[in-house]
Formats: structure tokens, C-alpha cells, sequence
């Protein structure tokens, strides 16, 4: 059954207020969702203030100078700083997307920092992606083939390419089944939008042959048509993908095969 | 707690090979609906506040007769297949399977009923 309130240990607490630097005329305050697996305690919010004269321009400039110069305890994943690698995914100011390459200018107001949502948490802004690396897997995300290996290269042609612009870019960073209402409520039997578009790009691969047993796989009231088209994925996504379009596209493939 | 692999507990049960159904019925009848409803609109709007009889006699004409007859049932079918969606979404256990069979009986009586009540008027 859909969880209306919070479990009594996910409540979030009032956290620590941390001191204003001394000498700093910019000041942004910034608010961090904090949680410790092994302190037993409620997850708080904690506030930062940061002097934005001596920051760097996005969010994960501000949550690096947090952890080097005044809390080293918080912890949270990145590694490109340029919106490719996609470990800084969290949700910042109610929007899911890569902190590295959201700017504290975007925000109005104070900046409020979670993980992304109805994931479990291993601790403060990093979320279990287990579950949904395993679903990604699921969808087998690599060329099949049937046909004997060329001596060259499975040639393509440039128009069968394009097609895949707009589903190879994406960087795995959970950032669209995290947002997606169909995925919160179900995401252990739904795929999610991530995995879908990884599936499609697969499925529309001029290359690749197994089309046929990848909608097979797919077609199930959970896996694929818990997507009711609420359109979150496309708008959250940080790299401007559209994977609720590519759902539509597998759905549209599926019809064609009965009607 | 179970110790089960991350693609065990992802792959789950597999694929149940079904859905496509589902999804093609729900297309066709909101098509369906498009027509249907405005039509329905119109004929029953037309009579509205007219004498008892006055309705009868307008019911026992075919086109308004038909057009509420169908405007009933693909109605109650869609309405079957959207909150079948809708329990799947939110209601999981064994209270799903309970609250299923309740909205499929309660959308076919309900379709039934008002066929026998537009036929006895028609006919």
C-alpha cells in the first residue's frame, strides 16, 4: 500500500546550525539534509552558511567547501564536475538533478539539499542504487547479436544513427526514476524511465538482433505499463533527455506487433 | 529478509507476457469516449427538463437510444480498465486482488444495469 506519512525513523528533525564565517558580506545559507546509519538518530536538516565571495558557482562547489572547511563529516558521491560521470545526482531546491552542473544562481532563496527521493538512504546525500543498477542490467544493455561477427565493424548507416541521439547521452544518474510517482510506488516490479530508455536505445539499434525477445521481456503490466506518461523524467532530466518519449515509442512498437 | 541476488530481485518473476492487451483497449475506448460522450451530451442535454413522457418518446427513437446504450458501456469498460490502473498503482497485497474483483463486478453491474434500464425505455 502507497505510504502517505513518513516511517517514524525517516522524520526529519530540526539539525545543527552551523556558525556564519567571520569577516563574510555574501552569505547564501545553505540546508543539508543530514542521516548517520550508525548514530541511531533521525534524519535533520543542518544549515550551513557559506561565504558565496570565496565559492565557487555550483552546488557541489558549495557542498566541497562545506565538507572542507566546516563539517568534513557530510558525506555525498561526485566525481567529473562536468555532468558526465552523474554521481552528484540529489535533489536540490525540489528539482533532481547533478549538483555539478547546477548553479547556486538558479536557486531563489535558501538552498535546500536531499538525496533523491524514496530511495534508501546509506547516508546523507548518498541513496542505494543497487536495485536500480540491477534493472538497468536487466534490460541487457549491450549489443546482441546473432549473425557472425563481421571482419570489420557492424556497419550503420548515418540516418539509422541518429536515431539513437537523444537515448546514448544518458549518464545513468537516477535522477528520472527517482522523480517518477509510478516508480516510488512501484519501482521493485517497474523499471523505471532509465532503464526503459536504456532498453530502447537497444531496441531501435539498427545493429543489434534481438528486437524481438527485448519486447518480450518488456511486455508486462509492471515492467513497461506502469509509465502513465506524468512526464517528471523529461522534465527533471539534467541532460535534457525525454525518456517518457521513449516509453512511448516501446509502447507504440508493442501495439505494432498485434495490431 | 531474504537473501536474494540484485538481478534475482530485480528480474523477479520474468515477464508476464501481457499488458499490450490492456494498453491497445484502453486507446480504442477513450477514441471511442471521444465521440461518444459529446454525442451523449447533446441527445441527453437536449431532453433534459422535458415531461415524462416527452422522454420516453425521445428514448424510443434509435439514435439516442444507441448512442446512451454505447456512451454506458464503453464508459463502464473504460472506467473498469482506468481503475484496475489505478489499484494496481496504489494497493498491493492481497487487498489488491480484493478491491479488483470488487471494481470489475461493481463496473459490469453498473454497464448492466443501465442497458436493461435504456432497453426497457426503448423498447
Amino acid at each position: 500500500m502507497v505510504q502517505l506519512t513518513l516511517p517514524k525513523n525517516s522524520r526529519m528533525k530540526v539539525g545543527k546550525t552551523w556558525p556564519k564565517p567571520d569577516g563574510a558580506t555574501n552569505l547564501r545559507k545553505v540546508q543539508v539534509y543530514r542521516w548517520n546509519p550508525d548514530d541511531g538518530e533521525n534524519p535533520q536538516l543542518d544549515t550551513y552558511f557559506l561565504d558565496m565571495d570565496s565559492c565557487g558557482p555550483m552546488v557541489l562547489d558549495a557542498l566541497i567547501k562545506i565538507k572542507n572547511e566546516i563539517d568534513p563529516t557530510l558525506t555525498f558521491r561526485r566525481s567529473c564536475r562536468e555532468g558526465i560521470c552523474g554521481s552528484c545526482a540529489m535533489n536540490i531546491d525540489g528539482i533532481n538533478t547533478l549538483a555539478c552542473i547546477y548553479g547556486m544562481d538558479e536557486i531563489k532563496g535558501d538552498v535546500k539539499i536531499y538525496p533523491l527521493p524514496h530511495m534508501p538512504v546509506i547516508k546523507d546525500l548518498i541513496p542505494d542504487l543497487t536495485h536500480f543498477y540491477a534493472q538497468h542490467a536487466s534490460v541487457m544493455p549491450w549489443l546482441e547479436t546473432k549473425t557472425n561477427r563481421p571482419a570489420k565493424e557492424w556497419k550503420q548507416s548515418v540516418d539509422d544513427r541518429k536515431k539513437l541521439d537523444g537515448l546514448y547521452e544518458c549518464v545513468m544518474c537516477a535522477c528520472c526514476s527517482t522523480s517518477c510517482p509510478s516508480y516510488w510506488w512501484n519501482g521493485d516490479r517497474y523499471l523505471g524511465p532509465a532503464a526503459l530508455l536504456h532498453a530502447y536505445r537497444w531496441i531501435i539499434d539498427s545493429r543489434d538482433e534481438a528486437t524481438g525477445e527485448r519486447l518480450d521481456e518488456l511486455e508486462d503490466p509492471f515492467k513497461l505499463y506502469r509509465c502513465h506518461t506524468i512526464m517528471n523524467c523529461a522534465k527533471t532530466c539534467p541532460k535534457g533527455l525525454n525518456p517518457a518519449k521513449a516509453i512511448a515509442h516501446i509502447k507504440g512498437m508493442m501495439v505494432e506487433r498485434v495490431v | 529478509m531474504a537473501f536474494l541476488t540484485d538481478r534475482k530481485r530485480a528480474n523477479g518473476m520474468g515477464s508476464a507476457k501481457t499488458g499490450t492487451e490492456h494498453h491497445w483497449q484502453m486507446m480504442v475506448s477513450s477514441v471511442a469516449l471521444l465521440f461518444l460522450v459529446p454525442l451523449f451530451i447533446f441527445t441527453f442535454g437536449s431532453i433534459l427538463g422535458s415531461s415524462y413522457d416527452e422522454v420516453i418518446a425521445y428514448y424510443q427513437r434509435p439514435f439516442p437510444a444507441v448512442v446512451a446504450a454505447l456512451t454506458m458501456l464503453v464508459g463502464f469498460f473504460h472506467f473498469r480498465g482506468g481503475v484496475q490502473t489505478l489499484i494496481e498503482d496504489y494497493v498491493h497485497g492481497f487487498a489488491r486482488k480484493v478491491l479488483l474483483i470488487g471494481m470489475i463486478c461493481l463496473s459490469y453491474g453498473a454497464a448492466a444495469f443501465a442497458v436493461f434500464a435504456i432497453v426497457r425505455i426503448a423498447l
